[in-house]
């Protein structure tokens, strides 16, 4: 039955399919999306007989879309699990392009300056241990502003998001306690606050709301000009996030980069590194049945690594460390182009 | 009715008078919404709006042609799968329908009606694009089928009560067949009712946003084919008014505008099919 | 011939079943996972825990009732009074203007109202509506808190626009088809028109606004979009009013897409089909009420 329904819907579609120019279909993270469309729409402008169509539905989305062979390459903000790997029909390669970082935002009455917070202050803060703007653990590091003694409100991702997965990560790293209570997902049981449906919303939610505390990637914060703050990293200093400061995570997390990129680089050794900081990646699948979109595919990962990676920092994404292009290069023999 | 005659005066205008203020803060709500709409949209329509495909980030400029477009296709073809299915169906309810299989599908259609267009979505997902492993148009179109079919089968039968039955006897007592009744003399005579029914409930799909999404997905080229990802207005209006950049939600703006008006016209123009033809 | 035309239009209603049955069985087959894991206790319990596959749908269960609930006590009497001003007191090229008009207030897309949700109602409800409310009532558990802005209240009050004209336009209909000879009955006795309104033609048309409480209780309950972008999207149940909640419709609209294991899109799909249940009763209900009076709903 299924079958006759299959070959149904093809014989209605079939006669349009080979009219066009070749499209590929991607799908996934919605954080890297402004520079993806810029770079397929460059691509596609040197390769006219190729269209990249890019569309973004959130990293998870991408996960499983991948997986199920609805698209034909995948994005994802957070590296795939073993077990989503495993589910996965046939072995998928992960490949860096861009990096990133989450900042803390915020609306304090009266503050117009960037804030500081410690590790334990933004887990606590998170847990829903720190309630008041007043909180001596977040004067401590403030001693010059004056936080008023009103509650905060933590506003959090309501949709399952990449953005959510490096913060959860994050929080993870530096606290036992959200470890073990929470954990690091695309989505969480939040401990408190309130939810925003996507990057936009979060952001939204924060600038209408006094006395708010939330997180969204970087271009979300300065796009909308609001105040972030500064994170302190694993060495102990408070890092504002820019590209420069993700690329020093990045760059040091990746002198033991391992073969198949999947590397968190939150909390990263380092100074001068930005602790929220995450790769966002590509996923392929290493067997190409298609010979045509293979090739392109391919094709595309060298230009993506070249001349791609150009377009990084006017749109505010960090490019990736030197050391991993190489890296990537080697990666990209690794797929199977049949025919 | 035995209290104080000037009392009941007072409560009689008092009454009336929150009635009339409803009918303000309703009437008032609408203009309101369609002044906000046009407001934060007018500035961003243009000629290139119409004509011209996406930019990417940071160029500004472009349109949403493909989308237009890709609107276009998808209501276009639900309508092809779901307005025969609506009106069969609601001419069997009207001319033939009368026991317990016609409540159950009246039922059904109402069951239809009210479930989130997301589920839709959701089940379109799982039952054409996970087979062919595909987005496409055509999955997209099937899944506003869903959505329309129920709207257009009541609205047929409704359209096709109203034709006085003395019309169907007259033409039975000639020795006509009933089908040809129905086909020659009933339709004609509800055409325009039919034609309204059918136009609203596409105008209704036409503003859908979440069957769409795991379905016709988006495409930011020119979609060929029915088996291609294809891009529509609401999910431009929905991925542009979430990313970071304010020249994105000016065309989002935009597009909402577009989309408001399409389904006005929609809905003026059904008002004004009926007006030419009515039987009181 | 005749047989077989009217074995076509068969065919195309018994489609229209099919259909509905085919939406239940999807969405049955893909819960399977979730009806397992969880069994009843779903519906009761409060846990979404997507990192340790821990589900419940209660929050989204209580969130998705009492924004409907509290829709319907906002619309119902503004939707009733705007129907009894334009029965009675407009004049009948007015009356049928505005009756278009309220309609057209159906159409438009939800997405729009969510848009205009965010950025006028959100603000207005923070600074001006919530403040009050927690200030003169306060001392009741339901207005307790903060004033976020978003919220139970917030998403009901959207909804509240949005179903107003369901219960408008049906109610609109069956005043004006209350029997000439009650009314006069009615006048006859000296009554003012708005005694005539209460007591002659409000009780005729009971039934009939009993019916359009119910679809438009239908709608409220599987709204996505609008209510998604003004709910707050918390998944813990809290007294207050003016807290963020959860709808049913809403956690499918913001999980579905980033759902990444089975169990969690099953467990999603499972919330889907506890929605279609309680549509279907719903629905039901509103058509055993206007099943009887020969009123069609509007769509």
């Amino acid at each position: 039955m299924k079958k006759v329904f299959v070959a149904l819907l093809i014989l209605i579609a079939g006669a349009h399919v080979w009219a066009a120019p070749l499209l590929i279909n991607g799908a996934g993270a919605t954080f890297p999306y402004p520079i993806y469309s810029k770079w397929f729409d460059e691509y596609s402008k040197a390769n006219p007989d190729i269209q990249m169509n890019y569309q973004s539905i959130g990293s998870g989305g991408g996960i499983k879309q991948i997986s199920s062979h609805t698209v034909d390459f995948g994005a994802s903000d957070g590296p795939m699990t073993d077990a989503q790997l495993q589910k996965a029909e046939g072995q998928l390669l992960h490949f860096p392009t861009v990096l990133g970082g989450v900042v803390p935002i915020y609306n304090v009455d009266g503050v117009v300056t960037s804030l500081k917070f410690s590790q334990e202050a933004m887990a606590k803060i998170f847990l829903g241990q720190v309630t008041l703007w007043s909180d001596p653990l977040i004067k401590k590091d403030n001693p010059s502003v004056h936080l008023p003694a009103t509650s905060i409100t933590v506003v959090h991702r309501a949709d399952g998001s990449g953005t959510t997965y490096c913060w959860t990560d994050f929080l993870s790293k530096i606290s036992a306690e959200w470890k073990n209570r929470v954990g690091k997902a695309n989505s969480v049981n939040w401990p408190v606050g309130l939810g925003g449906k996507g990057n936009e919303g979060v952001a939204g939610l924060i600038k209408q709301t006094p006395n708010s505390i939330g997180y969204v990637e970087l271009i979300y914060a300065t796009q909308n000009k609001l105040d972030y703050g500064a994170l302190e990293n694993k060495a102990g200093k408070f890092i504002l996030c820019s590209n420069a400061s993700v690329s020093a995570a990045a760059a040091n997390a990746a002198k033991n980069m391992p073969r198949d990129f999947r590397v968190s680089i939150t909390n990263a050794e380092g100074n001068e590194s930005y602790p929220a900081s995450t790769f966002t990646w590509l996923l392929i699948y290493r067997r190409q049945s298609d010979g045509a979109k293979g090739k392109a595919l391919v094709d595309f990962l060298d230009w993506m690594l070249t001349k791609g990676q150009t377009y990084a920092d006017d749109l505010g994404y960090a490019p990736l460390p030197a050391n991993v292009i190489p890296m990537e290069k080697d990666a990209i023999k690794l797929i199977e182009i049949k025919g | 009715m035995n209290t104080n005659a000037s009392t009941r005066d007072v409560v009689n205008v008092a009454a009336f008078g929150v009635t009339a203020l409803c009918a303000a803060l309703t009437l008032g709500i609408l203009f309101f919404i369609l002044g906000y709409v046009l407001i934060h949209g007018i500035g961003a329509l243009n000629w290139d709006f119409f004509t011209k495909l996406p930019k990417p980030v940071g160029e500004n400029g472009g349109g949403m042609a493909n989308a237009i477009v890709g609107t276009a296709k998808l209501v276009g073809l639900a309508g092809v799968f779901g307005l025969p299915i609506g009106i069969l169906g609601g001419t069997y309810l009207a001319e033939y329908g009368r026991g317990r299989f016609s409540f159950f599908v009246r039922y059904a259609a109402d069951v239809i009606n009210g479930v989130p267009s997301i589920v839709v979505g959701i089940v379109a997902y799982t039952l054409v694009v996970m087979p062919v492993r595909h987005f496409s148009a055509l999955a997209g179109s099937i899944a506003l089928a869903m959505i329309l079919i129920p709207i257009s089968l009541r609205s047929t039968e409704e359209f096709l009560r109203l034709v006085p039955n003395a019309i169907r006897e007259s033409a039975l007592a000639l020795g006509l067949p009933q089908w040809k009744v129905i086909l020659f003399v009933v339709y004609p005579s509800a055409l325009s009712g039919i034609s309204t029914g059918a136009l609203l409930s596409l105008s209704r799909v036409s503003g859908e946003t979440a069957p769409l999404l795991f379905t016709a997905f988006g495409n930011r080229f020119w979609s060929s084919g029915l088996l291609n990802p294809i891009a529509s207005l609401p999910v431009m209006i929905f991925t542009y008014s979430i990313a970071p950049y304010d020249d994105w939600h000016r065309q989002a703006w935009a597009a909402a505008l577009v989309l408001l008006m399409l389904v006005l016209l929609a809905n003026v123009g059904a008002r004004l099919m009926l007006r030419r033809r009515t039987y009181t | 011939m005749d047989r077989l035309f009217r074995a076509l239009t068969f065919i195309f209603a018994l489609a229209v079943l099919a259909l509905a049955a085919l939406i239940a069985f999807e969405l049955y087959r893909n819960s399977v996972l979730s009806q397992k894991a969880f069994g009843w206790s779903f519906l009761t319990r409060q846990i979404w825990d997507p990192v340790e596959e821990d589900f419940g749908a209660l929050t989204f269960i209580y969130g998705t009732l009492i924004t409907s609930a509290l829709a319907l006590l906002l619309a119902v009497p503004v939707g009733i009074g705007v129907a009894i001003f334009l029965a009675e007191l407009a004049p009948k090229p007015m009356s049928e203007v505005c009756a278009f008009l309220i309609e057209l207030l159906a159409a438009i897309p939800s997405v729009i109202y969510g848009l205009i949700g965010i950025f006028v109602i959100v603000p207005i409800m923070r600074v001006q509506v919530q403040p009050f409310l927690i200030k003169h009532l306060g001392f009741l558990p339901l207005f307790k808190g903060p004033a976020y802005g978003i919220g139970l209240l917030t998403a009901a009050l959207v909804l509240a626009i949005m179903i107003v004209p369901f219960i408008t336009t049906i109610t609109r209909e069956v005043l004006m088809s209350v029997p000439r000879e009650q009314k006069e009955a009615a006048m006859a006795l000296g009554a003012t028109r708005w005694e005539v309104v209460r007591m002659a033609m409000l009780p005729y048309a009971r039934s009939g606004i009993a019916g359009s409480v119910f679809l438009a209780l239908g709608r409220a309950l599987g709204e996505t979009m609008a209510v998604t972008m003004v709910i707050g999207n918390s998944t813990h149940i809290q007294a207050s009013l003016l807290a963020p909640g959860y709808t049913m419709a809403a956690v499918l609209a913001n999980e579905f897409a980033e759902a990444d294991s089975e169990l969690y899109t099953h467990t999603l799909i499972e919330v889907g089909l506890a929605l279609f249940v309680i549509t279907i009763i719903v629905n039901g209900i509103a058509r055993l009420i206007l099943g009887r009076m020969k009123v069609a709903p509007v769509s």
